[in-house]
């Protein structure tokens, strides 16, 4: 699946997008996160406030339980600060 | 009940004229008693802001605003509704977004108007990131709790 990252969760990472497979045993939003983050310090530093993350599903907002399913796309950021 | 009107949503670098919209929103309409329009300017309070860097997710920004805005046909009989989100870099002074919400009557142009903007600032996604006059980076601006609480007034 494709992953975005957008804002400082983008500037931490070093990454816009890319593309990931995470394993099987990976069902939720939550789970990913917690899969991401123990890549390097770019995710943890990006991953480290979950509470602070925000992510969507084919780009549509998903809390932290949603299940992954067959997204083809999952993007993670700040909490918006448009308008 | 007259079909609900298709809202017009557009997300762009461009800057918009507000007088344009709304004549493109009342043309040739007799049964408009009410317009209200929201305009959200970029603020500088201190003269430290040389510009905002407003970054969105293309695709879901203008989904987002679109499911905000179906919400808000749902819950006022509304003859008309114009998003306008700019993103890109933009200086103090400058359009961001604009809202225009037109009814037979001013309350729910009125009430429309303010959801689809607590709406915007909570569920679009957009990030802004101010620039500073000073040369030094300057940081991502912080979501408000006062904004969740404006978007929770409606549940």
């Amino acid at each position: 699946m494709k992953a975005l990252y957008f804002a400082w969760v983008r500037e931490r990472i070093g990454l816009a997008e890319e593309e990931i497979a995470p394993p099987r045993e990976v069902v939720t939003v939550r789970e990913l996160i917690e899969w991401l983050s123990a890549r390097d310090e770019g995710y943890a530093a990006a991953f480290a406030n979950p509470a602070t993350i925000r992510a969507a599903l084919d780009k549509t907002h998903a809390g932290p339980d949603a299940p992954i399913g067959a997204a083809r796309e999952i993007a993670f950021f700040p909490p918006m600060t448009g308008g | 009940m007259a079909p609900q009107p298709t809202p017009a949503v557009r997300v762009q670098a461009e800057d918009f004229d507000l007088g344009r919209e709304q004549a493109l929103l009342t043309r040739g309409r007799r049964d408009i008693g009410a317009l209200v329009s929201f305009l959200g300017l970029c603020r500088d309070e201190d003269g430290a802001l040389e510009a905002l860097e407003l970054e969105h997710y293309p695709g879901m920004a203008e989904a987002e605003i679109r499911r905000v805005a179906d919400e808000a046909l749902e819950r006022w009989p509304l003859q008309g509704l114009t998003v306008i989100h700019r993103f890109g870099r933009i200086q103090p002074g400058e359009q961001i977004v604009l809202v225009l919400a037109a009814a037979r009557h001013r309350a729910d142009a009125f009430a429309a108007a303010a959801f689809l903007m607590d709406f915007l600032k909570t569920r679009a996604p957009f990030w802004k990131k101010e620039r500073r006059a000073d040369g030094a980076s300057g940081d991502w601006v912080s979501a408000k709790s006062e904004d969740e609480a404006a978007a929770d007034r409606w549940r």
